[in-house]
């Protein structure tokens, strides 16, 4: 009820956040949290809930912003609406491709491959002049443009990263209340007794990574047209690692946790940058992190659930969360899972 | 008929396997026993694909098992459980029935995304089927509850109905009866025979001879991975070689 509750406050939250946040700079913000709401999504989906850790997620999110940037600007340029696409097609591709090499070989095998991975790419993007035109990057990148309206103002570009993170967490929440969703789920819970009866690890899992990579993909093109400036960064170790914090922190294995995760650890620094002085703010983030993690082991989101779960029993009210009667959080993660 | 043509598995040097046959008839329930060490589980690993046999053939029902994948094998109907208890721990009981019945489902990709109408009617029948299976087994009081939380005899009924959800028609159970007490022992042997009346071949590994013997029509028994016997349960305990693989134990056999 609670959930159902902070979820329609959120949506209205969200649908008039441009008329609420009247500072540029704070909408700004919101985007990039959009943005990494669908990142976290992705990470998710492998991390969660197939149990697989991907250290070279920056990688899927840098192919998506250098496809969607190369294919948008001269000669080609294509619309958005085509590169985008287009992006989660490349990063999918890039995702299958990993999932093939790595996932024969499970959990610190599929952490080095993908590390491995991101680091290659960030070097071909670096070298590879005549294509990525080097550390200088690609300039330019046209924004969105729908009809006869271009999506120039930060309000408008809000509404596509909101509409597509809404979309990512559709496809999350298809995905997990199927059977589909089930497999990843088994696989990270038990394997061999997953293959026992007639799930193909491997190939639900190079599933699993296909996903992730495309959706990690959009985001990146999203991200590419709104800074309309693509550069190597995008490939760099600290995005992977704020994607991880945010899934950790928020709730991995839940649909609400890398949401709220992401909305957190986006506005933090920011919040952080006009508390307190330059030399603190790392230090905050670093004590706020590490008592979030201590004293919410399985995340933010499983927290809360518990807690008014608690509240719900204590005051006579529905005993019971039924596993199928709240999508939000229907797969949470067992204390004892990782054992 | 489950066929096994001189099945032999090594580890390194160590012959765990030195190439044993037998047959198991389909409709009955077979026991495989012997003292500690001599091949039992590690034959149940190499039929079901989770260990790859040096030298040796494999047939269900005619299809050839051996060299493929335990996934592929449950899809040909055969369908394992395992020694150490195995469920899905952070899952419901419900869920984890819910999963063993992956292969009962054929909703793809994009009717899930979609949302098909076909897709919804599948699930809403996979939670009836789920239901159905907790009632066969006598779960249906734990559906809502963690599985890892469940004590253990449970636990492990909530592995059979994993393994039973996946509709085998061979079902190999590796000691399934181990850490239970005696009526629970008693409800087990109840639900193996209704589970055989359901035209499921079983295979049991089991130390407990008393169950093994007032269950099996057919009983193997290896010792130091090799056959040394084969017959109906009394056939077995008059079996001077048995008698002498479990010397110091013979009472067991009586």
């Amino acid at each position: 009820m609670i959930a159902r509750a902070g979820l329609a406050l959120g949506a209205v939250a969200a649908v008039t956040a441009p008329w609420w946040v009247a500072n540029p700079y704070h909408l700004h913000v919101l985007i990039m949290a959009g943005v990494f709401t669908i990142l976290a999504l992705s990470l998710n989906l492998l991390l969660g809930y197939t149990g697989q850790l991907s250290l070279g997620h920056a990688a899927f999110f840098g192919i998506g912003a250098y496809t969607s940037a190369l294919l948008s600007l001269p000669p080609l340029q294509w619309s958005f609406w085509l590169a985008l696409p287009a992006a989660a097609l490349a990063s999918g591709l890039a995702g299958w491709g990993i999932g093939r090499l790595a996932l024969k070989l499970r959990g610190a095998y599929f952490v080095l491959v993908t590390i491995s991975f991101a680091g290659v790419i960030s070097l071909v993007s670096i070298n590879w002049m005549e294509l990525t035109n080097g550390p200088l990057g690609l300039p330019g990148v046209p924004p969105p443009s729908l009809g006869p309206w271009t999506l120039r103002t930060k309000s408008a570009y809000w509404y596509l990263v909101l509409a597509t993170a809404a979309l990512a967490y559709f496809v999350c929440h298809r995905l997990v209340g199927s059977r589909i969703g089930r497999a990843f789920v088994a696989l990270r819970e038990n394997e061999p007794l997953a293959e026992s009866v007639g799930i193909d690890g491997t190939r639900y899992l190079v599933l699993a990574a296909v996903i992730s990579a495309a959706m990690a993909g959009v985001g990146g093109s999203l991200y590419a047209h709104y800074t309309r400036f693509v550069s190597p960064e995008v490939f760099l170790f600290s995005y992977t690692v704020t994607m991880v914090i945010m899934v950790i922190a928020g709730g991995q294995g839940t649909l609400a946790g890398p949401v709220v995760g992401a909305l957190l650890f986006t506005a933090l620094p920011e919040a952080l940058r006009e508390a307190m002085a330059w030399q603190w703010q790392m230090l905050a983030y670093g004590v706020i992190l590490i008592v979030c993690v201590f004293f919410l082991p399985r995340g933010i989101v499983p927290a809360i659930v518990a807690t008014t779960r608690r509240t719900d029993r204590a005051a006579g009210g529905p005993p019971e969360m039924r596993s199928g009667s709240v999508g939000l959080f229907k797969k949470r993660r067992g204390s004892d899972s990782r054992s | 008929m489950l066929i096994v043509e001189d099945l032999r598995v090594e580890f390194g040097g160590v012959v765990a396997l030195a190439g044993i046959s037998f047959r198991v008839q389909a409709g009955t329930i077979t026991s495989l026993i012997g003292p500690n060490g001599a091949g039992k589980t590690t034959a149940f690993n190499a039929i079901t694909g989770y260990l790859r046999p040096s030298h040796g053939r494999v047939a269900w029902e005619g299809q050839p098992l051996d060299g493929r994948r335990p996934c592929d094998i449950a899809r040909h109907g055969v369908v394992r459980t395992f020694q150490r208890t195995s469920v899905f721990p952070a899952l419901s009981v419900f869920d984890n029935v819910r999963t063993g019945l992956h292969l009962r489902g054929s909703t793809g990709l994009w009717s899930v995304l979609a949302g098909t109408a076909r897709a919804r009617a599948e699930e809403a029948w996979l939670a009836a089927a789920a239901d159905d299976v907790l009632a066969f087994v006598g779960l249906t009081h734990r559906r809502d509850e963690r599985a890892g939380a469940l004590p253990y005899g449970e636990q492990r009924l909530v592995e059979l109905a994993v393994a039973l959800a996946a509709r085998p028609r061979l079902l190999l159970l590796d000691e399934p009866a181990a850490g239970m007490t005696g009526a629970e022992k008693e409800r087990l042997v109840a639900l193996i025979r209704k589970i055989r009346g359901g035209d499921v071949t079983v295979f049991v590994v089991e130390h407990d001879m008393r169950l093994v013997m007032g269950l099996s029509e057919t009983v193997i028994v290896l010792n130091n991975g090799r056959v040394i016997a084969e017959g109906v349960p009394a056939e077995i305990r008059a079996h001077p070689e048995v008698i002498r693989a479990y010397l110091g134990s013979a009472d067991a056999l009586a």
